[in-house]
């Protein structure tokens, strides 16, 4: 038998590591963004807010805006009396959240061609409170639960299977199993996308020079309605898993913060590195608290994450994966 | 016109005329900035299958020129005819969807990307199947793939960059950015290639070897070309006819030696003797 310590720390760090592919979830969707237009979308946790909520009220069949509607006709109105299966709710959500991803080009990015980053950073602010505003008009600001059928609460298996092993039973959560798988699927699928097929390629073109992009007959706009798309693919598919966990509310919006420092380990630029730098961070901040926690009054997890990230700032200001700043003079 | 495609699908054969009919012309073309004119009433055509410079001073608009034919600046008068029709305002990226390649004169490429992958963007257009299929990587998609990248290896045999053809874009020296910049326009397999200063800021060595790969392209694929260059002895020896010009205007038009002979052109080169 291995000694108490040990066993406890690993399941600190399968559990930390289950946490770290949540926050990759969030921060793949910023560094698809990135990737294809430079720009920092500050947007991304209120997408996935958006996502969740909107899947939750197609679910339920929430009559959208009832309250508008309601407050100006005097009626009653709340909803349309049917639910659908989760995996039609989840399909429409997904054309919706493409449905965004041209409105946003139309309406804000199309505008702001050749613009500086910084001024298409503030555009995403503002994104971020319309959107955050128009979830809020549209399905109502109460806190809601999303079930998509995912299975919930310990999983028995692990539980028996590491009791038979190591004399102790692991408790993780069958959630956080089903994010991992999840998230694991959805990395392989956008690199082959990116790496072997023609819009990948065109993603990519696109992300490294407009101009070239343009004179091999690549149209921006429809590049950058793609990757919005996928952005709000995966910003749904972030909403779904933590919308899960802890209820559809708007302080899912604020995960977003949680995705700054696994984007500053694992470079903007770089999906696997989405993934490493999430799993570093969840990792990292549940085994700091488990040993270093006692010693210095716990509560390190707030701040853990943005530390490491600030050393890293410092040290390797790219990320671990992000492209190397060459400069050649 | 038809004697002309048979010559290109057997490849090129000395007794086939080699120049064909008319395949773009520009017709009073005026661009301005504001109040500043950048080209002034210019009128030429390109020959299908020529080399077809067009010359001038720093600053006579050449540059302006090609970004109208490939749709990057919109003209204020004139009209653009290619392929015997009048083409109407275009985005810049519909302008190379309909085969009117470019290279630019400080160098437009895919950095992080590695040179094939530079050069597989070029068949972006070509390739047909849609989003679903290449996403799904399901039905023809696998099947493209692998007939375009054939294309793409045969371009780099012949711009000789086998050695780099994995090596990211960014760690390349400057001339050779250029060829793979060349390779990618022909990887599109274009009707009209136009090349912004192919020869800008390269040495002797490198402006042999250029000058080669544009002959041979030409020569090899039939393809018309359409180039700027500021150094006259490079220009006079590749190109079949010769714009020239000027403050925005057009002083000289013909083939390298009436245009040598021209004393408009002499003038704008050499200064003319005010006394």
């Amino acid at each position: 038998m291995l000694p108490d310590q040990l066993v406890f720390a690993m399941e600190v760090t399968l559990n930390g590591l289950m946490a770290g592919v949540m926050y990759a979830l969030v921060a793949l969707g910023f560094v698809l963004i990135f990737k294809a237009s430079g720009i920092f979308n500050y947007a991304q946790g209120v997408l996935a807010l958006f996502a969740a909520l909107t899947l939750v009220g197609l679910q339920n069949g929430q009559i959208p805006f009832a309250h508008v509607i309601n407050a100006a006709f005097g009626t009653n109105l709340h909803h349309f009396g049917w639910t659908l299966p989760a995996v039609v709710a989840i399909a429409l959500t997904a054309l919706v959240m493409v449905g965004v991803a041209w409105l946003i080009e139309r309406l804000v990015l199309k505008h702001l061609i050749n613009q500086e980053p910084i001024i298409l950073f503030m555009a995403t602010i503002g994104l971020a409170y319309f959107l955050e505003g128009l979830g809020d008009v549209m399905w109502g600001a109460d806190i809601k639960t999303l079930d998509v059928g995912l299975p919930q609460g310990i999983s028995e298996t692990v539980e028996t299977v590491t009791a038979n092993w190591l004399g102790y039973g692991f408790f993780i959560d069958k959630l956080d199993i089903v994010a991992a798988l999840v998230a694991a699927a959805l990395v392989a699928a956008l690199t082959l996308f990116s790496q072997y097929t023609k819009y990948g390629r065109a993603l990519r073109a696109v992300a490294d020079d407009h101009q070239a992009a343009l004179s091999v007959g690549i149209s921006l706009r429809f590049v950058w309605v793609l990757v919005w798309s996928i952005a709000g693919f995966v910003a749904l598919i972030a909403g779904i898993m933590w919308g899960a966990k802890s209820g559809v509310q708007f302080s899912l919006s604020l995960i977003a913060l949680k995705a700054l420092p696994v984007l500053m380990l694992g470079g903007f630029t770089s999906i696997p590195g989405a993934i490493v730098g999430g799993l570093i961070i969840g990792m990292g901040e549940k085994l700091f608290e488990f040993f270093a926690g006692p010693l210095i009054g716990g509560a390190t997890e707030n701040w853990f994450a943005y530390v490491l990230a600030l050393l890293f700032l410092v040290f390797r200001p790219q990320g671990l994966f992000g492209e190397r700043i060459i400069e050649r003079v | 016109m038809n004697a002309m495609d048979v010559a290109r699908m057997d490849g090129p054969e000395a007794d086939a005329p080699r120049i064909g009919g008319v395949l773009m012309e520009m017709k009073n073309i005026t661009l301005r900035f504001g109040g500043v004119k950048a080209i002034t009433d210019i009128s030429f055509d390109i020959r299908e299958g020529e080399i077809r410079a067009i010359i001038g001073p720093n600053g006579a608009g050449k540059s302006s020129m090609l970004n109208v034919i490939s749709g990057f600046y919109v003209p204020q008068e004139g009209e653009v005819w290619f392929r015997g029709r009048r083409r109407p305002q275009m985005k810049p990226y519909e302008v190379a969807q309909q085969g009117i390649a470019r290279t630019f004169q400080n160098i437009a490429l895919f950095e992080g990307m590695s040179v094939l992958d530079n050069i597989m963007t070029g068949r972006l257009t070509l390739m047909k199947t849609g989003l679903w299929q290449q996403a799904l990587w399901w039905g023809r998609a696998q099947a493209e793939e692998v007939e375009h990248r054939a294309k793409v290896e045969k371009i780099i045999d012949f711009l000789e960059i086998q050695h780099i053809r994995k090596t990211p874009v960014g760690r390349l020296p400057y001339g050779l950015k250029k060829r793979v910049e060349l390779a990618r326009a022909l990887a599109t397999e274009p009707k009209l290639l136009l090349l912004d200063e192919p020869m800008a800021g390269m040495n002797v060595e490198e402006k042999e070897d250029m000058s080669r790969f544009i002959l041979d392209t030409n020569d090899e694929f039939g393809t018309t070309i359409c180039l700027i260059e500021h150094d006259m002895g490079v220009v006079m020896d590749l190109s079949d006819r010769v714009v020239v010009m000027d403050y925005g205007k057009k002083i000289g038009d013909g083939t390298p030696d009436e245009v040598r002979s021209n004393q408009a052109v002499i003038d704008a080169y050499l200064g003319v003797q005010h006394d």
